[in-house]
């Protein structure tokens, strides 16, 4: 295959991977900008992908399975809320249990309910988000260059991926250009500050997580509905704590966390690429080393070489109103 | 608009209290901050109030501001009963608030901050438009000129306390309070802040004023209640009272404000600093390439407004901070890295924060008083601790620095302020040390104590040791020390003899400006 081909190829299925890490890391912007660590993603994106499904398979409908989605993520969200808000727990501890619970949860309720081993049964392609070809598309597949941007690289994703890279600026839009996005800023920077200017920290940071629970439950369900055509055990497999970790990487802002997520992708994309294939000079590149990759990346970056990356201020400091 | 005619149309006998509170009781826990509190502070003064720290003037303005509930009482806003539970109700009650630590994030800018809790709708441009333009109507108003872009975290402390009453101003606050204004400020910037007040209230505004230093509150007050133990003790007029009064309210007895002291005997160097560079945690270098002594039988005071680089030094100096260049000398001995080897060199430090560096507030008071020294013989029977040797040398040290309760047993964070610092003080002094290092000996700190505190920084000195004295108490480092350091931006901007130094003169040089005294260290 000729190089061009292939490198397009390459950043379409980039895309595609970065998907659940785009909204994953959106998610947890919201929920972390206000001052809660949130390290539940993972939980809440695996409980939102059985929930959509779940759903799906009952109704046949995509829409119905993702707000099953969302709704689920968002319920993960409210008891995080609930134990490090309300009762100032330790939102490690609290963000990591929902992870356990609902790894163990959904495989139990999956047995119970299909018999499949934890897996939710195949959907048909009317229960799920299909690829949209763009106008034009089948015609310009022949056009060398442009032509082939245009049908693999824009066209033929489904929904959930256009409205994964719409959610990057209007999450930035949010942030620095509203009321809310001023606010929840503020909570996470000096939360005293917030207090003191009449408006209440413990609402807000309430109202955070229940964004993040949105954007999470978008995450999961595209896992289940559009990705794949099933919910599988623990099918996740770490995305949360990588879109944690992209967030880090972009310093807890919108774009640059983008970015992150796209290498990560990419890093992903490449692993399934160069699978099998030999490498001249190298030889077969053993599967396992070539996905240990975006960990292997991960450990490295952090270790120093993104710059230290300053957190909000708050982030992980229970809020005491009174003494 | 003319002032006078305002007043004429006003005529303040009619007026209600622009702000009266009536038997305001508050608990936490087992303290009664607050005990059936009443105030009455007339429109258009300046209301003063005093009290040593842990009086509940505090708390009684956190209530005023409904950021705490009072237990009972009532609070009234212009002679009508007010309901106020959170600070919402209290911005809408036209009270606004500067606080002792300011409730601004350091990640926005000026304008940002100003329109937080007052976005005026649910987007930001518009609000962020109408502030700039209302910023700079009040800059001219009433001297408050801050960068409007500036992000708040890059201002000096002065600037950010203009941008809290920005804030207050910006919501419309007619009644404005002022939790200890002056505790960061060179006296330049207090002296601004000062006619910034006078301004306000020559438009008519209240101003509640909350302090525990008496000379500041003299000169700007109209009228001064006296706050003890969490009752409201006095009212005086300012015109009628004197700072002899106050103080000898304040605490309930006459107290002696001067420091009495012999002239200084100094012997040799016992602390040598050469070229000393310090960074801090972000690496930044704060301590630049300063070089002096302190003589046996010396205090030698430095004096600055914070974050001039005196804490990165005092830490180095002790030990707890690395040395980026240059050397220590502890009675002509270089020192090396770490704080154990120089307390066997007989340097003794009593650090600035003793919440966080000097105690461990959970461990029982014995615990706490041999911190530093768990390796002594005498506190050990082979393996483990002989714990009836140490309360009885905890319980002597607690009776030679009057430590209340005397009891060993007692847990750290149980004792007040004052008595805590003294059982700092009493586990350094009583090692007898060559040098002293003494940060901030006396803040939260009532009268008595202080007393008691400056006493025996003066019996060390008087005993030949040599004493390194960093305090931001002006008041202090003038009383106490034989010579006067001042640390501008990191490096001593001058030096003074004692006696020699006027508060002008060194208020000048900490607010980096003038050049008196011996340009020394500079970069």
């Amino acid at each position: 295959m000729e190089l061009f081909t292939l490198l397009v190829l390459v950043l379409d299925s980039t895309l595609r991977l970065s998907v659940p890490l785009i909204l994953a890391a959106m998610a947890g912007l919201f929920s972390e900008r206000s001052g809660i660590i949130d390290i539940g993603l993972e939980g809440k994106m695996l409980g939102a992908a059985f929930a959509a499904a779940t759903v799906a398979t009952f109704t046949a409908s995509p829409w119905a399975g993702l707000a099953a989605g969302i709704g689920a993520s968002m319920l993960l969200a409210l008891v995080h809320g609930y134990a490090c808000i309300t009762h100032r727990g330790n939102q490690v501890v609290s963000g990591l249990a929902l992870n356990i619970l609902v790894s163990g949860v959904t495989a139990v309720l999956g047995i119970a309910w299909f018999a499949q081993g934890g897996r939710t049964p195949q959907l048909p392609g009317e229960a799920r988000f299909l690829p949209l070809e763009w106008p034009g598309a089948a015609w310009l597949r022949e056009v060398p260059g442009l032509g082939t941007v245009y049908s693999e690289l824009l066209s033929g994703h489904n929904l959930m991926v256009y409205l994964a890279f719409l959610a990057v600026p209007t999450v930035a839009w949010v942030l620095y250009r509203t009321r809310f996005g001023l606010r929840l800023r503020a909570a996470g920077e000096n939360p005293q500050s917030v207090e003191t200017a009449g408006i209440s920290v413990i609402a807000l940071r309430y109202r955070a997580l229940l964004c993040t629970g949105v954007a999470c439950g978008l995450a999961g369900a595209y896992l289940s509905l559009a990705q794949s055509a099933s919910f599988i055990n623990d099918m996740t497999a770490g995305k949360g704590y990588i879109a944690l970790a992209a967030l880090i990487f972009g310093k807890w802002r919108p774009v640059p966390a983008l970015l992150a997520c796209l290498l990560f992708g990419f890093l992903d994309a490449v692993a399934i690429r160069l699978q099998g294939v030999d490498l001249p000079g190298i030889g077969e590149v053993p599967v396992q080393f070539v996905q240990a990759l975006p960990y292997v990346l991960t450990v490295v970056l952090l270790a120093g070489f993104i710059g230290r990356a300053i957190p909000p201020k708050a982030l992980g400091v229970p809020y005491v109103k009174e003494r | 608009m003319s002032f006078p005619e305002t007043r004429r149309n006003t005529p303040p006998t009619a007026d209600a209290p622009a702000v009266e509170l009536l038997r305001i009781d508050k608990r936490f826990g087992t303290v009664h901050a607050n005990r059936e509190v009443s105030l009455s502070v007339a429109p258009g003064t300046i209301h003063g109030i005093v009290g040593e720290n842990g009086a509940g003037k505090s708390t009684l303005m956190s209530i005023l501001y409904g950021f705490y509930r009072a237990d009972r009482g009532e609070i009234r806003i212009a002679g009508r009963p007010a309901a106020i539970r959170n600070s919402e109700e209290a911005i809408a009650a036209g009270i606004g608030m500067v606080h002792q630590h300011f409730m601004l994030v350091d990640t926005f800018t000026v304008v940002e901050n100003v329109i937080l809790g007052a976005e005026g709708g649910r987007l930001l441009a518009s609000g962020l438009h109408r502030a700039r333009s209302e910023l700079s109507e009040l800059a001219r108003e009433y001297a408050l000129d801050v960068p409007p872009d500036a992000l708040v975290g890059d201002l000096p402390v002065g600037l950010q306390q203009r941008v809290e009453i920005l804030k207050a101003l910006y919501r419309g606050a007619e009644i404005l309070v002022l939790d200890e204004p002056t505790g960061t400020l060179a006296p330049q910037e207090a002296d601004h802040l000062f006619r910034i007040l006078r301004r306000l209230k020559a438009q008519g505004k209240t101003v509640i004023l909350i302090t525990h230093k008496l000379r500041e509150i003299m000169a700007v007050t109209d009228r001064i209640s006296v706050m003890r133990q969490g009752r409201m003790v006095a009212h005086r007029d300012t015109s009628a009272t004197t700072v002899g009064e106050l103080a000898e309210l304040m605490v309930g007895r006459r107290v002696l404000s001067e420091v009495k002291k012999g002239a200084a005997k100094p012997g040799r160097d016992l602390l040598s600093v050469e070229n000393l560079r310090v960074c801090d945690d972000r690496g930044l270098i704060r301590v630049h390439e300063v070089s002096f002594a302190v003589r046996a039988g010396e205090i030698v005071g430095i004096a600055g407004v914070a974050g001039n680089g005196q804490s990165e030094l005092l830490e180095a100096l002790a030990g707890l901070r690395p040395v980026a260049r240059g050397r220590i000398l502890v009675a002509g001995e270089p020192v090396g890295a770490g704080s154990r080897l120089r307390r066997h060199l007989g340097l003794a430090h009593v650090p600035e924060d003793r919440r966080r560096m000097g105690l461990v507030m959970p461990f029982e008071a014995r615990e706490s008083a041999i911190l530093g020294h768990h390796d002594d013989p005498r506190y050990r029977r082979v393996a483990l601790f002989d714990w009836a040797t140490i309360s009885r040398d905890t319980a002597s040290k607690m009776d030679a620095f009057d430590v209340r309760p005397a009891d060993p047993r007692r847990i750290t964070a149980a004792f007040s302020g004052g008595n805590q610092q003294k059982l700092v003080l009493a586990r350094e002094f009583e090692r007898d040390p060559l040098v002293l290092l003494v940060g901030q000996p006396t803040r939260g700190v009532d009268i008595g104590a202080i007393e008691f505190i400056h006493h025996r920084l003066v019996a060390m000195r008087d005993a030949g040791k040599a004493v390194l004295l960093v305090s931001a108490e002006l008041d202090e480092i003038m009383g106490l020390s034989d010579r006067i350091l001042v640390m501008f931006g990191g490096a001593i901007a001058g030096e003074f003899p004692a006696g020699r130094a006027t508060e002008r003169e060194l208020g000048l040089l900490m607010a980096g400006a003038g050049s008196a005294g011996r340009e020394r260290g500079a970069p």
